[in-house]
């Protein structure tokens, strides 16, 4: 019971009415997001880092890099994986202990968001084919959730890839002609492709909303997540809940997403501020 | 290595694809319902090279009892695969994958069923993958949509679903594994035919827009071209029982009136009522496509007396 978004009867017929007279509740249109804001490199400590707050929702990214063996498979590609935690310190609702289904969904949706969309060259982190490449691990933590954790982990994760460096690298043969890899005190970013970022919508009744609030989410009949690439090119998707849309309705979805997630990469230099303070109240 | 197979032509510029097929083709399938004795209900899926066996248990008593909820029966479904059932052995515990992939499946499943009908209890379905070959997901959501059916549990309509992908800047239909590999997307779906619902959607690799609602177009008949196949699982499985059943009491009787002494007239009385009801199923069920739920409790009630029979 612990891990459900419990509405009361009452407020579900509030954020219903509101919707048939094309209202929410937070004033919102239908297909409007919170006010997003992104701040990169809280995390010195990380090769790269960022907070993403999408309303009151907060979560925050770090990227380690470690050197490592590809997979026997791949010898010519580093390694990128995504995780997330649900921590509860982010909600009543979560508690400690081994991921929960809906833990292991959202981080991989936004693994696959990262992955499929190509967004890291991981050519670009060999270093010795076969032997030696860059393994990124991009862990996020969910600190406070007012929903729509589906954006605004995919968000974080692309925010610290952007905002990486790892450090630069020589390789040096000894005697016997063995390769190693001598890390340099100089640091690059990361060689990024793509800027994947997603929209999710949450369909009450009839009404198909774009980044829901936790009370939305509640009593969400289905959610619907797509990611778009910048060349406009869908690079996931997830349908969720436990609802219904019709194909139409998933035709709309996407012509608003791509708007969306145009809007919001767009965007990115002017809602990214290094200088901003991550725990305000303002939504 | 991995790499130069990738040069095997996966389709060709008109449109034929590695294992012969056309874009639009899906493999293959063949589905068996009610392989398993002791499940409520059960279906074998064999699409391609998949063989995805389904169980349903339920509904039933749901432990633990907080899990219950008052309105409602939880549905409850596990996807596994067998530790052979890839080239390489998985390891035997539940991995990410496969908790996701019962998550969603597990969301798919509840559109279709009337879960109100069974307050506090819960359905449990069980999908073990015992060889997998693409696609493994909607296959999984087709059988156990039957093996429910199967189960009785009255739906509003069967879950019938099939990926899509891109194959060099083509939108096929149904990937196989190497197509699932080597192919630059995959778009597994999942339909209610009946009332045109999306009940599971996901997407990896890349899409352009116009690609992937293509794809949903195709996917549409695609689905309902399964459903068909699911239906006629399903007929065929109580039309086999209805055969029988009449062909054991037309044995019984004749015997009964030459050698045998009296067999209890009461089981007879209770044969022939089953034999009366199994009669009229089939033909209803051609007439009424769309109560499938009304007609598939009908069936419940025929099952285990059917089971009885053959003992």
């Amino acid at each position: 019971m612990a891990d459900t978004n419990l509405i009361s009867l009452v407020e579900k017929q509030h954020i219903v009415s509101l919707l048939d007279h094309g209202k929410r509740t937070d004033g919102r249109a239908f297909d409007e997001f919170r006010k997003i804001s992104i701040i990169p490199g809280y995390v010195a400590k990380a090769e790269g880092s960022a907070i993403v707050k999408i309303g009151r929702t907060k979560v925050i990214a770090g990227v380690k890099a470690q050197l490592g063996t590809p997979f026997p498979d791949t010898p010519d590609s580093g390694v990128v994986t995504t995780t997330v935690e649900l921590v509860p310190i982010a909600s009543p609702i979560f508690e400690s202990g081994p991921p929960r289904a809906k833990a292991i969904e959202l981080a991989r949706v936004a693994d696959r968001a990262i992955r499929e969309s190509k967004c890291v060259n991981k050519e670009s982190l060999v270093l010795i084919s076969g032997k030696k490449v860059w393994i990124l691990f991009i862990d996020i933590y969910v600190l406070d959730h007012d929903g729509n954790l589906f954006d605004a982990c995919e968000l974080a994760a692309i925010s610290a890839i952007m905002n990486a460096r790892i450090p630069e690298t020589k390789i040096v043969t000894d005697e016997e002609g063995n390769e190693d890899v001598e890390l340099l005190e100089t640091t690059t970013p990361l060689k990024l492709d793509y800027t994947p970022i997603s929209c999710t919508f949450g369909k009450i009744g009839k009404h198909i909303i774009v980044d829901p609030v936790l009370k939305e989410e509640g009593i969400e009949d289905a959610r619907i997540t797509f990611a778009f690439r910048d060349d406009d090119k869908i690079c996931a998707t997830q349908k969720g809940e436990n609802g219904t849309f019709t194909v139409d309705e998933l035709k709309k979805c996407i012509d608003i997403a791509s708007e969306r997630t145009k809007e919001i990469r767009s965007q990115l230099d002017k809602i990214t501020d290094a200088k901003a303070y991550p725990w305000s109240e303002e939504t | 290595m991995a790499k130069e197979k990738e040069k095997t032509v996966l389709i060709t510029k008109d449109g034929t694809r590695h294992d012969g097929r056309k874009k639009e083709d899906i493999r293959e399938i063949k589905f068996e319902v009610g392989v398993l004795d002791r499940a409520d209900g059960s279906c074998l899926i064999n699409w391609g090279r998949n063989k995805i066996l389904a169980a349903v248990y339920g509904p039933r008593e749901l432990h633990p009892k907080h899990m219950q909820m008052p309105d409602k029966a939880l549905i409850r479904c596990e996807y596994r695969m067998a530790t052979f059932s890839v080239p390489e052995r998985k390891r035997p515990a539940p991995n990410r994958r496969e908790r996701e992939i019962s998550k969603i499946l597990g969301e798919a499943l509840k559109p279709a069923v009337f879960d109100y009908l069974y307050p506090r209890s819960v359905i449990d379905v069980f999908i073990e993958v015992i060889q997998a070959d693409g696609g493994s997901r909607c296959a999984a959501v087709c059988a156990a949509s039957l093996a429910i059916a199967d189960a009785g549990v009255p739906m509003k309509d069967l879950v019938a679903g099939c990926a899509a992908g891109i194959l060099d800047g083509q939108v096929v239909l149904d990937l196989d594994d190497v197509e699932d590999k080597e192919g630059d997307g995959d778009l597994p779906f999942a339909y209610l035919p009946h009332t045109e619902e999306v009940v599971l959607l996901q997407s990896d690799g890349i899409f352009s827009q116009k690609e992937y609602k293509e794809a949903l177009d195709m996917l549409i008949p695609a689905s309902k071209k399964i459903y068909q196949m699911q239906r006629d699982a399903l007929t065929n499985r109580y039309s086999r029982i209805t055969e029988k059943v009449i062909e054991t009491l037309d044995k019984e009787k004749t015997p009964a009136k030459s050698k045998e002494k009296k067999t209890e007239p009461a089981k007879k009385d209770s044969k022939k009522k089953a034999d009366d009801k199994k009669d009229k199923e089939p033909a209803a069920e051609k007439a009424e496509k769309k109560k499938s739920g009304k007609r598939i409790l009908g069936k419940k009630k025929t099952s285990p007396k059917e089971k009885a029979e053959k003992k």
